[in-house]
């Protein structure tokens, strides 16, 4: 089957049932009990500065781990499984010093783990396809947020500095073989909005397209961004991409995700996704939500026609994902809306002038 | 209808306006920042933001501004219009902005290669464009020549950029008329007549215009240039003119302009053949100085809706929450109408259901509705008298009756008092028996009048199990009425698992806000639809039940003895706090209310109206600031009358000991050496398996085993009075003030806790000296130390109040009381143990199994029934299994 093909798959599967994602890879990657050898492997052992916490750097130094964990995930009944790849731009592994070509590496590993493991459940399970997700995360810098508590004009970063950040991860993406994009726990639009151009201008200088699925991150009961936006403000900011999804991720918990998914339910004509956290963090910082609680919200998400795409975020585990695959099978998937034709702005808020 | 007209600002534009042109130029961006934001607070939908001025760097300007609007909320939520004659200045603004913003603008000036560059652009940043009406051959001035330009533009974009139709905009041209020139004579014509014929031909597309052109040559005569922007957007709207350009609430209203002027300035801009011996322009220029002097009018209080019929008059009311003159209004309508009776029947119901529609499609919010409440009352109450000499036959029509209680041993009643006032507001007629009522009395009320529905309401968890006694209560009388149970300790999960299975004759139904009571309700005593609600309710609970029952044996759980050993344990370099300054209690008669008024943390008293989200940004919301702002600014009103009328007064009493932790207790000792016991505090530990390194907690972990550590205990109250104003208004009919007045009695008790607190740590104890936090460092907890409460998530049984209210003295030093299930009265309290380790931290027990439950019975002095009974909510495991 090739990438064309399973694309189109995805599509006709997306018609047809309520998708799952996979969940955290943090806290399962932490269960490992992994110690910094294990982060360096042998290509990193003369590396300056502690690589342990570098989760993404185990594509290259622990595939095996990566790929179990992938495997667990389909095993589960994930449908689409994120390459281990969330904080694999240039910027964000400033942080350890790793320079372009480890970054690029990671993100090509990444997806060819992914990809790998998508084909084998897939020839396993013929009737069930899976997919492979290229995970592209925010950054530790945001161009919307001032990095000067004195002058809220200042900004540690440029459009143009994280523009070249995702085009370089996304051609390693694209190149490692994944089925679709997925921007996420977004909490600068403007950040987004910048990947968004660097995948929309490779596609017009000849890279093959993908779907792309934009999920960004309600920080609050306040239903906004971090950045400011309410959640039809932000689906007015990313629309021109055309997404294949768009979504919330992380931060809250299903309870409170809620009123902010039926939101956007409502005004997104495109496929909706979700996956919150396992409820909010105890004050331990670890989360208390079990498989059944998750999975009763996000099923009766998908009772209402809120969703089309449920996994799940900080906190979940393969336990809770196979909760919830069970609890979706067989629910009609969100009807996608006809909206009234208008032109639709936004600032923080939304702005609309219907025709 | 009118079409809707959007206007974008034109004050931050620097060749609109000289007074942003200098602030620009003199680098001064926060003054630039203030016309910002007026513009948006005078309603611009979309600010234009332009900075081509020949003495900037036009880029790094539009970078500067934009990066600084997007720190101010209150600019940076309409969207921006990047206004620029030069691309690269565009294209930086493109890279500042995280909404979608309109660029301004691109043409076909330069052909037709660079405007598909350009469009493409726009395309992949998320922006809609303004297209002038501009191509090789210059800028188009006749309707014929704008319409082509646009027509070709609009084939490019859509047919071959791909570009979305409806985020495109035609700006046609607007140029001054009335400049003596004759040609000039038909230009407001062209451009009306090219818009017609633009929004005719080109679906979806918008027209805009710059607005302010059209009357340049009447320079320094502002009343003039207004009146013609006014009857020029008058015509220009009225053939599809979208938005403009144009200084927003500015302008005089087309009917107001004087007769003759609008008529002078009418021939002008419609090029009208001229009426007298001079021209049309000459006609205006000739006019202009009569009116260069006008003042606007003085802006009066909007009493209009003063002038409608009465019945119109008692819903708008109704809908504002205005008393002012509701008697008077009643009064009229009793007058006109046959008997008292049918005012109510009448006007009045006809009033709140449009309230109860308003509030149902999320029009208006909680507060506004008891608001309403209270002004249906009042008309209510001013009716009385007539009917009781009417004596006026039967009674009238209620749509259910409904009994509410918060049950036995718990004193708190907002919600409760919130969901009866909502129901009373959509016909319901509700008996509230109040608060600590026995099941006994419930239902021998629920007999008395025969009600429709039994609604039980309770915060603490012990009210968990009265609830479920009520319902088995409810079974065994023979009860077949629906039960509804509520308030902020139930759930769906208890009330599946715990109360409906109790009551099988009758239906439960779990309501989780105020907001659901009346739709749960109405489907409940609807005759057509009420077998079925409940058996969907009852499936539904089956169901959590069954998930409930599934959930039981899926987490890994540690030994009691297993959980001892993996306790917490301080780092050892970490000294033990110092000693108090004291040992023993001491009491504070009358804390200042003003200060505990500076300390209220206000989110959680909007919470308790179900208005959800931070303060002060809550105040702003687009949907809910309206009511939010309206409640704030009663409930500061009444808080200035608490204290300036002495209404409620703060009593608390604290104490600290010498103290030492012995297995899962802590033993406070009477004295420094460490001899006599004056009370033991027994704690609970976590049994959940912990891994990666991470402690089974419990609170004695806190306390060091040996040397001479120590524990501080408190008790605070804002209650007292409280209860007498909340009956006080209740009584005068204003459920709306007494409600305030008991959420604010609640919000001061948790100041007075986190006031006195800091008092503890920085001075009292005095741990941390030389603290310094801020309110809102107080409310987001960052300190040293904690004050845990029995009741809550670190040791969730409510029983250890009584030793904390013993050794406190709490009944004689504050007047505080605990009832049957350890409910504290008055109901505003807060109480509370002090741990000063610098580790200490707040945690959730969660659920525990049967060995620790048997171990704490036998360090309570307690049979393990016992001990079951009062940690019911917590047991992993279902007891006598």
């Amino acid at each position: 089957m090739t990438r064309a093909d399973r694309i189109e798959a995805l599509h006709a599967a997306a018609r047809e049932r309520i998708l799952v994602l996979d969940g955290a890879w943090g806290v399962m990657i932490q269960r490992g009990n992994l110690d910094e050898a294990d982060f360096r492997g042998e290509r990193f052992a003369d590396h300056t500065g502690q690589l342990k916490g570098n989760n993404d750097i185990l594509c290259l130094t622990r595939p095996d781990v990566i790929a179990d964990l992938h495997d667990r995930y389909f095993g589960a009944g994930a449908d689409i499984s994120e390459t281990n790849t969330f904080s694999a731009t240039v910027i964000a592994q400033e942080d350890y010093a790793l320079d372009a070509t480890a970054v690029r590496d990671i993100n090509l590993e990444g997806a060819k783990l992914a990809r790998a493991a998508a084909d084998r459940w897939t020839a396993k399970e013929p009737h069930k396809p899976r997919f492979a997700a290229g995970s592209i995360g925010p950054l530790n810098k945001m161009l919307s947020m001032s990095s000067d508590v004195n002058d809220p004009g200042a900004r540690s970063v440029t459009f143009d500095q994280v523009y070249d950040a995702y085009r370089h991860q996304v051609q390693a993406l694209n190149e490692g073989g994944v089925h679709l994009y997925l921007i996420e726990t977004i909490t600068d639009t403007l950040n987004c909005k910048a990947a968004i151009k660097a995948i929309k201008d490779l596609e017009d200088e000849g890279m093959e397209p993908l779907p792309i699925w934009i999920s960004g991150t309600i920080t609050d009961r306040s239903g906004r961004t971090l950045s400011g936006q309410t959640a039809e403000a932000f689906w007015n900011s990313v629309r021109h991409a055309r997404p294949f999804a768009v979504g919330f991720n992380c931060a809250l918990g299903a309870d409170l995700m809620r009123p902010f998914i039926a939101e956007l339910s409502r005004v997104a004509d495109t496929l909706v996704a979700a996956y919150p956290n396992a409820g909010l963090p105890n004050a331990m910082g670890q989360y208390d939500e079990q498989p059944h609680e998750t999975a009763h919200h996000l099923e009766e998400w998908a009772r209402s026609g809120l969703v089309n795409i449920v996994g799940g975020c900080c906190g979940t585990t393969p336990d809770h994902i196979r909760h919830v695959a069970e609890e979706v099978a067989g629910v009609t998937p969100r009807a996608i809306p006809q909206r009234p034709v208008a032109m639709r702005l936004s600032g923080l808020e939304p702005f609309e002038l219907v025709a | 209808m009118r079409p809707t007209f959007i206007n974008v600002g034109e004050r931050t534009n620097v060749t609109g306006s000289a007074k942003f042109r200098k602030l620009i130029v003199a680098g001064d961006y926060g003054a630039a920042l203030e016309v910002a934001r007026q513009q948006v607070e005078a309603g611009a939908a979309i600010i234009d933001i332009n900075m081509d001025e020949g003495l900037l760097d036009g880029a790094v300007a539009m970078r500067t501004f934009l990066n600084l609007i997007a720190a101010e909320p209150d600019i940076a939520r309409v969207p921006v219009m990047i206004d620029s004659s030069k691309w690269e200045v565009i294209e930086a603004g493109l890279k500042c902005v995280q909404g979608k913003p309109i660029v301004n603008s691109i043409s076909l000036k330069a052909g037709e290669a660079e405007f598909r560059e350009q469009a493409v652009k726009c395309l992949r940043y998320g922006a809609a464009v303004v297209v002038m009406a501009f191509d090789e051959e210059g800028q188009a001035d006749t309707a014929a020549r704008k319409i082509e330009i646009c027509t070709r533009a609009y084939r490019i974009l859509v047919d071959e950029v791909g570009f979305p139709p409806e985020d495109i905009i035609f700006d046609p041209n607007i140029f001054a008329v009335a400049t003596g020139i004759e040609e000039h004579d038909n230009y407001a014509v062209d451009f009306i007549e090219a818009t017609r014929v633009i929004k005719q031909t080109l679906p979806s597309a918008r027209v805009s215009g710059g607005v302010s052109n059209v009357s340049f040559s009447f320079r320094g005569n502002e009343p003039v240039r207004r009146a013609i922007h006014s009857v020029f957007l008058y015509h220009a709207i009225q053939a599809g003119m979208d938005m403009g350009i144009v200084n927003a609430g500015d302008l005089p209203v087309y009917d107001d302009i004087d007769p003759t002027l609008r008529e002078a300035v009418e021939d002008v801009i419609l090029n009208r053949p001229q009426r007298t011996n001079v021209t049309n322009t000459e006609r205006l220029v000739d006019l202009a100085p009569r009116y260069k002097g006008e003042k606007g009018a003085a802006r009066v209080v909007d009493l209009k809706w003063r002038e409608a019929p009465v019945g119109k008059r008692i819903e708008h009311a109704l809908v504002h929450g205005i008393t002012e003159f509701i008697e008077a209004d009643t009064e009229e309508a009793r007058q006109a109408a046959g008997r008292p009776l049918h005012v109510i029947e009448g006007p009045l119901m006809d009033g709140m259901n449009v309230v109860g529609d308003l509030f149902g499609s999320g029009k208006m919010f909680l507060p506004q509705v008891v608001k309403s409440a209270r002004v249906m009352k009042q008309a209510v109450a001013w009716l009385e008298p007539f009917m009781e000499a009417q004596k006026a036959g039967k009674p009238r029509e209620q749509a259910g009756r409904i009994l509410m209680a918060t049950v036995k041993g718990d004193v708190h009643d907002i919600g409760k008092n919130i969901v009866g006032v909502v129901l009373q507001c959509n016909n319901y007629e509700v008996i509230d028996l109040g608060v600590m009522v026995p099941a006994d009395r419930i239902l021998d009320a629920a007999v008395e009048h025969k009600v429709d529905i039994v609604g039980l309401s309770g915060l603490i968890t012990p009210s968990l199990d009265e609830m479920v006694f009520v319902a088995s209560e409810m079974e065994r009388r023979g009860f077949d009425i629906p039960l509804l149970i509520g308030g902020a300790t139930t759930s769906r999960t208890h009330t599946a698992v715990k109360i409906e299975p109790a009551y099988a004759r009758g239906s439960t139904t779990y309501v989780v806000d105020a907001s659901r009571a009346v739709s749960v309700v109405s489907g409940l005593l609807s005759k057509d639809d009420r077998a079925r609600n409940e058996a969907v309710a009852r499936e539904e609970y089956a169901r959590i039940r069954e998930q409930y029952a599934r959930s039981q044996d899926t987490k890994a759980r540690a030994p009691i003895g297993q959980a001892r050993a993996n306790r917490w344990r301080p780092e050892e370099a970490v000294s033990l706090p110092p000693a108090p300054s004291f040992i023993g209690t001491r009491t504070f008669d009358a804390w200042d209310l003003a200060d505990l008024a500076e300390h209220v943390d206000w989110t959680p008293f909007f919470a308790s109206w179900e208005l959800i989200g931070r303060y002060p940004q809550i105040l702003e919301d687009d949907i809910v600031g309206e009511a939010a702002r309206d409640l704030f600014k009663d409930a500061q009103a009444m808080l200035k009358r608490i204290i300036d009328e002495r209404w409620f007064t703060a009593r608390g009493v604290v104490g600290f000991w010498p103290a030492n932790a012995r297995g899962d207790d802590i033993v406070v000792w009477t004295d420094a050496g460490r001899t006599t016991e004056l009370a033991r505090f027994h704690t609970l530990r976590q049994q959940i398996a912990k891994a990666n390194g991470k402690p089974n907690l419990a609170l004695s972990d806190f306390v060091a085993e040996d040397g001479a550590d120590h524990i501080g205990a408190f008790a605070v109250t804002a209650g007292h009075g409280e209860l007498e104003i909340a009956r006080r208004f209740r009584e005068a009919g204003d459920d709306y003030s007494a409600i305030l007045a008991t959420a604010l009695a609640d919000r001061l008790a948790e100041a007075f806790a986190e006031r006195l607190h800091k008092q503890v740590r920085t001075e009292l104890w005095g741990y941390a000296p030389d603290e310094a936090t801020s309110v809102q460092d107080l409310i987001e907890e960052k300190y040293l130390g904690i004050r845990p409460a029995p009741g809550y998530p670190a040791q969730p049984d409510h029983t250890e109040k009584s030793t904390l209210f013993r050794i406190l003295n709490a009944r004689e030093a504050a007047g505080m009381d605990l009832t049957d299930s350890f409910a504290m009265t008055p109901p505003a309290s807060v109480s509370g143990l002090y741990f000063g380790h610098p580790g200490s931290h707040y945690f959730g027990v969660g659920k525990i199994d049967r060995d620790q439950v048997e171990d704490y019975a036998a360090r309570k002095g307690w049979d393990v029934a016992t001990a079951e009974r009062w940690l019911a909510p917590i047991l992993n495991y279902t007891p006598g299994t």
